[in-house]
């Protein structure tokens, strides 16, 4: 079978399908092609390359015996996946303008970057979930719920680049296909509801498996886990208050991503880690 | 004997070569129209036409078979407008075959507008080609030219920039609106100030789905009085305060000395609408509106000289594409030549 695709070769091809997505509707963009030209070609390429990085993702998963969480670049690959079946729907349902270029260029350089950093791939954590599926639905869902939130930083850098060019009166180009402020607005708020009930929903799951064994989670990643969803809710609930409104909310989504996204590290690290054979000719 | 060879020609004025005063005496009222159609309906050597005539300018494109026509044809200009023939001959232009098919691109595309990029000329060839062809004034030469025009005209809408920002100071806020709300069908509209401007800008907004209007006004019964134009709701500038909450688009063209709308007046409306955007439009001069307002959080200002900056910036970037759409519609003239030629030479 040394004639089939690794899953590395795989989550490469879904990268570079993303990067050229990206680039294709940057050159569309610069051409003025006709919206639904632009439309179709980069859906395509995201597609293509969300198929590549599920069938990369699958033969991790039938490597390891479960869904594939279990280093940095698993994770981050997931994160990139799950935003992309979010704009899968959130795109077609809310036809968001620039969201697929957006989110082509997002889900690019998070899979570049996880497959050119080696050290993220070196070791592979224990099997997190072991016989019980709650655990597994527990982490899949607190991950997709990263996707959820990477979305919205999307959608926050949107925001704060429309705000800006309203203000600075700088309407050209790329400004003028932006979404409109209240869109954007509607958008974000529905996304970082989504994630909060995703990652609630995740942590409530956890919680009553750790309240059956509570050496089963260290200090560091309770503290960081639910840290993230605490300030998410806060946020969520400030902005349903309307006291983190606008420019500010955008900054705190966007921030708050950033922030969650480098604490997936320490996370991952804080689990025991052994070493697992998943594509020899790769490494 | 050879046969008399046929040619594509225009012969038309138009604001590059005409002042206004010829325009208005050239300008083809129903009646005229109809006399001048009528004279060339009876024009020997005349096989084809059909007549462009819109404020700015009055263009007879047709098919002739030798020169003679064309002089009949300056003759029943003059006749029919009442200009001497000398007075024509230093404003009406003549242009053969290859020339007349890049000029009707031009035309046709808005690169010969006196606002460039324009779109209103596109829908005006359409119906001075649909009036000919339904009187069979145009026949297989001037269909294809006007065919490939309307093709042209639309690739070129299509693919280059030529058409896009708007020009008008009125249009360029209904723009900015739709940059700020999206879609404007449930936005409340107050209009401060009964004056001409802001009745014409509510008037941009209500074309683009728009239904809530307030007018405030100094007096009640200005405001009462344009309401009603408006089809909206009248109210005393003792209000603004409490409409300014509730309010998504102010529109402020009064004629008062100082600032009618203070940053204070507006903070205090943003704190008790703080989720939702307000765009302020300030039409006055002096202004209405504290510039200081601008920096709120949500609130987006812009005043007259904003506006028209954008304005020449969008007719500035029309103008920087003039030279790709040329490029564009030579391409497509001189595809399209050879096939004309060949029509206009088969007997």
């Amino acid at each position: 079978m040394s004639s089939l695709p690794t899953d590395r070769a795989l989550l490469w091809l879904g990268a570079l399908l993303y990067l050229a997505g990206f680039l294709a509707g940057l050159l569309a963009l610069a051409r003025r092609s006709p919206a639904p030209a632009l439309r179709a070609v980069l859906n395509s390429l995201l597609v293509a390359g969300w198929i590549a990085q599920m069938a990369g993702l699958y033969m991790r998963g039938l490597a390891t015996g479960g869904c594939p969480l279990g280093n940095t670049f698993e994770l981050v690959q997931f994160v990139a996946w799950s935003a992309m079946v979010l704009y899968f729907f959130v795109g077609t349902a809310f036809r968001v303008s620039l969201l697929g270029l957006f989110a082509a260029g997002y889900a690019a350089a998070l899979a570049l970057v996880s497959l050119l950093i080696p050290a993220w791939d070196a070791v592979h954590g224990q099997k997190i979930f072991g016989p019980n599926p709650w655990i597994e639905l527990h982490a899949a869902l607190a991950v997709f719920s990263y996707g959820v939130f990477g979305l919205l930083a999307l959608t926050s850098v949107m925001t704060l680049l429309q705000n800006w060019s309203l203000k600075h009166k700088r309407l050209h180009g790329l400004f003028w296909f932006l979404p409109s402020v209240v869109q954007l607005d509607q958008i974000n708020t529905r996304m970082l509801t989504l994630g909060v009930l995703l990652l609630t929903f995740s942590l409530g799951v956890g919680a009553v498996w750790w309240l059956r064994d509570t050496a089963s989670v260290n200090l560091p990643k309770l503290v960081i886990t639910v840290g993230v969803w605490a300030v998410y809710l806060s946020v969520l609930l400030l902005r349903w208050r309307a006291r983190l409104v606008s420019v500010r909310f955008a900054w705190v989504c966007l921030v708050m991503f950033i922030l969650a996204l480098l604490s997936l590290g320490p996370v991952n690290a804080s689990r025991p880690a052994h070493q697992i054979t998943l594509t020899p000719d790769e490494r | 004997m050879e046969p008399t060879p046929s040619s594509l020609f225009l012969l038309g004025a138009s604001h590059h070569t005409a002042p206004l005063a010829v325009r208005e005496k050239l300008a083809l009222d129903d009646a005229r129209a109809a006399t001048l159609a009528a004279r060339l309906q009876q024009t020997p050597g005349l096989s084809e036409f059909a007549l462009l005539n819109t404020c700015n300018r009055v263009e007879l494109y047709g098919v002739a078979h030798g020169p003679e026509p064309l002089a009949a044809l300056r003759a029943a200009f003059a006749e029919t407008t009442g200009c001497a023939p000398a007075d024509l001959d230093g404003v009406m232009n003549l242009r053969q075959n290859h020339d007349v098919v890049a000029h009707l691109f031009s035309v046709a595309a808005g690169l010969d507008s006196q606002i460039v990029g324009e779109t209103e000329i596109l829908g005006q060839v359409k119906t001075a080609y649909d009036h000919a062809l339904a009187r069979h004034w145009t026949g297989p030469v001037l269909n294809r030219v006007f065919q490939k025009t309307f093709q042209a005209a639309k690739h070129v809408r299509t693919h280059t920039a030529i058409g896009e920002g708007q020009i008008s100071i009125a249009s360029i806020a209904v723009d900015l609106a739709g940059k700020i709300f999206g879609d404007l069908a449930p936005v409340n509209i107050l209009v401060v100030g009964a004056g001409d401007i802001g009745l014409k800008t509510v008037q941009a907004f209500q074309s683009r789905g728009a239904k809530t209007i307030t007018v405030a006004s100094r007096t009640l019964s200005k405001a009462e009085e344009a309401a009603a134009a408006a089809g909206g709701w009248a109210a005393s500038l003792a209000e603004l305060p409490d409409i300014l909450a509730t309010a998504d688009i102010v529109a402020c063209s009064t004629a008062a000395p100082g600032f009618v709308l203070t940053e204070e007046i507006v903070a205090t409306a943003m704190k008790r609408r703080a989720a939702r955007p307000l765009f302020l439009i300030d039409l006055a001069l002096p202004r209405d509106i504290d510039p200081a307002a601008a920096t709120l959080a949500n609130v987006f200002l812009y005043n007259l000289d904003d506006l028209a900056e954008i304005a020449e910036d969008n007719l500035a970037q029309r103008e920087a594409e003039v030279a790709r759409c040329r490029a564009i519609l030579a391409q497509r003239t001189a595809a399209l030549w050879p096939q004309l030629a060949q029509r206009l030479n088969t007997p």
